[in-house]
């Protein structure tokens, strides 16, 4: 298979939600792609759009919801597919980890039967291979005396465990694609860093394209090939991991990697950004960020900058760097 | 403008008694079980051990930060100062005097007051946020003009417009919008002491540090004291002049800022620390500090509580429950690497042994 070869490709995606009295366009002309074995972070705050692009990929919107754009996951038109197509494709081919397993796996059957039926859906095996299957796969996460967690229920289990739990099920059948959403959000620090770890290890054995998404730079530091930084549902810089954390370009994502704590040791206060997040349901004419940029001219008021690249790898929409 | 100095109500007078060296609150040898239900049916009752013997002073003036992982009790030793649960055992003395004995409950709970980490569920949806601030002194006494007074000054000290926001309710607020409201209506009752239970937490970064930052003002400002209690290690850092680390219901190590994070003497704070992402794509970590989750607080392990997980423990620590020791002026931990003589191999020798040598 070509190193290169691109798995993820999302063009121009825009979802509006019709739920409240206004429209709510949480993704705005996202366009990204996942070569085979890359690790992205899309990184952002609440409200960014950042899950909501990750979602679009497995068609996970409510009825009724505009989703426009192309998206391509192996070759395959995500946008294209029947209802039955996208039951193969989804599990099979492109599976996702949640950030609440408590809230993602169903509390009245055993950890194993739900990871047994994830493989009895997609592959033609029997029950007795399939729960040889799902040993094989709670050892690889590495869950102590896994025989035994297997006829557990979620309730019984630490956060840690069904998170593992998840990852698990997750790549049951092999799939090319994992999406992870804040997976890692609810854990305690000491436990957060080994699934971190286990998640970077499985990615790179299994060889598998990551969308990872978080509001914290550290964790994407720690498992990211590239970054992008999403801000009011669109991509505003996007790089490799080092070159962001090392020489962030945009305002925003300065302003971020500036308001960290860790880097205040002495000083009085915190560098903040002033102001909070625009309504998605009442978006400024121009740049988002605009209002709350120290550096914003006219033109950043009236026109949206687009992505453009900077240096070889990486892109950023700010108009300083046009 | 108008300060809110210039309208501190005289109906609530400050209660300063025992001199800036006698510690704010020190708690003694608290200790809070909770029952497990379905237990003690034909079988014996178990109880978690949530808080299993602790203390700690909090001087005046400065912040002490909680930190430890989920279940360690730094929530339950929060309630419990708060009194919002009774302990099983221990007693809280405020300033001095015993809490429940000396100072009247009614009394203590006005000077310490608590911000939680969910900023919706601790606000009454019905009421709007001026009520909300005033309530607490309209309960002890202020009449309502001036309790409506205050409350719009406290909005404008925590940096929201009393014009744009007081009549507003909770669900037409952002998260950092709630939590100002929530800290302007702590401050209401001019306490002395203000529980921050991971106060920041739920909030975005950018909005974390502009709260944060509010926080520092309003100490320096109204002479407050605060216990941080977060699970983020890099904004306890900032916050806090001491820290306290808890591990299943005890306190590991307490000690002032430079020492915990840069001189630790428990293997269980050097993991935590450990733990916290590094922020450098090229030295990544490479093996977790820490392997499995915390253990069961139900049935915790004999001796040292944290030796199944630790990596220099000996047979010793299964034995010897390690007490809180002295380490240096402005540090304590509880392993029995700091004792001298407990019959670990990298404890310090006792006394009488170097003299002999």
């Amino acid at each position: 298979m070509n190193e290169e070869q691109t798995v993820i490709d999302i063009r121009d995606l825009s979802v509006t939600f019709h739920r409240g009295r206004k429209p709510v366009k949480a993704v705005n002309g996202v366009s990204l792609s996942v070569e085979a074995g890359e690790v992205v972070a899309l990184l952002g705050e609440s409200g960014s759009g950042k899950s909501v692009t990750m979602r679009s990929l497995l068609r996970l919107h409510p009825k009724g919801t505009d989703v426009t754009g192309s998206m391509t996951v192996s070759g395959r038109d995500v946008m294209g597919l029947s209802t039955r197509e996208l039951g193969q494709l989804r599990g099979a081919t492109v599976s996702m980890v949640f950030q609440e397993p408590r809230l993602a796996l169903d509390p009245v059957y055993t950890i194993g039967q739900q990871i047994e039926e994830t493989i009895m859906r997609h592959e033609k095996v029997s029950r007795q291979a399939a729960s040889e299957r799902a040993l094989a796969l709670f050892q690889k996460v590495r869950i102590p005396s896994p025989e035994r967690r297997l006829k557990n229920y979620p309730h019984e289990m630490s956060g840690g465990m069904l998170q593992r739990s998840m990852i698990a099920m997750a790549l049951a059948c092999n799939p090319k694609v994992l999406l992870a959403d804040e997976p890692t959000t609810a854990l305690d620090a000491t436990v957060q860093i080994q699934i971190l770890l286990l998640i970077r290890e499985l990615q790179k054995e299994y060889g598998l394209s990551v969308i990872f998404v978080t509001h914290d730079i550290g964790v994407a530091a720690e498992v990211a090939d590239r970054i992008a930084v999403m801000y009011a549902g669109r991509i505003v810089e996007e790089g490799r991991v080092g070159d962001i954390i090392r020489d962030p370009k945009h305002p925003y994502t300065k302003g971020l990697l500036g308001a960290r704590v860790e880097l205040a040791h002495g000083r009085d206060r915190l560098v903040t950004i002033p102001g909070s997040p625009p309504d998605l349901a009442a978006m400024p004419p121009g740049c988002a960020f605009a209002p709350r940029c120290g550096q914003a001219s006219d033109i950043c008021l009236r026109d949206v900058p687009p992505l453009k690249p900077i240096g070889e790898t990486g892109n950023i929409a700010c108009i300083q760097y046009a | 403008m108008r300060t809110v100095a210039e309208t501190t109500i005289p109906e609530l007078p400050l209660g300063e008694r025992g001199g800036p060296a006698q510690p704010l609150i020190s708690a003694r040898g608290l200790i809070k079980h909770f029952p497990v239900k379905g237990s003690g049916f034909l079988q014996p009752k178990k109880v978690v051990r949530a808080v299993d013997g602790v203390d700690f002073d909090i001087l005046k003036g400065e912040t002490l930060g909680v930190v430890g992982e989920s279940g360690c009790g730094k929530s339950t030793t929060a309630r419990l100062l708060m009194q919002l649960i009774i302990p099983d055992q221990g007693d809280i003395l405020f300033d001095g005097e015993t809490v429940g004995g000396a100072l009247p409950l009614a009394q203590y709970r006005r000077q310490v007051q608590m911000v939680f980490q969910d900023s919706y569920a601790s606000l009454n949806p019905r009421l709007t946020i001026e009520e909300s601030i005033a309530f607490a002194p309209r309960v002890h006494g202020v009449p309502q003009a001036k309790a409506i007074a205050r409350a719009h000054d406290l909005l404008h000290r925590v940096g929201l417009e009393p014009v744009r926001f007081a009549g507003r309710y909770p669900h037409e607020l952002s998260g950092g919008q709630r939590q100002r409201v929530n800290i302007a209506r702590a401050l209401a009752l001019e306490p002395r002491l203000v529980i921050l239970d991971e106060a920041v937490s739920a909030l975005d970064k950018s909005v974390e540090a502009q709260v944060l930052n509010l926080l520092l003002d309003l100490k320096r400002d109204f002479g407050l004291t605060y216990l941080f209690i977060s699970h983020d290690l890099n904004v306890v850092r900032f916050m806090c002049d001491r820290v306290m680390v808890m591990y299943l219901g005890k306190v590991a190590e307490v000690g002032t800022r430079e020492a915990i994070y840069e001189n630790t003497k428990h293997p269980y704070s050097a993991a935590l620390l450990a733990s916290m992402p590094k922020m450098d794509p090229a030295e990544r970590t490479e093996e977790p500090p820490l392997s499995g989750d915390p253990p069961n607080p139900i049935d915790p392990p004999s001796g040292c509580r944290f030796h199944t997980r630790c990596s220099m423990a000996e047979g010793v620590c299964s034995a010897t429950p390690p007490p809180l020791a002295v380490v240096s002026s402005e540090q304590r931990a509880a392993c029995l690497m700091s004792v001298p003589g407990s019959g670990h191999s990298h404890a310090p020798k006792p006394a009488a042994e170097l003299m002999e040598a």
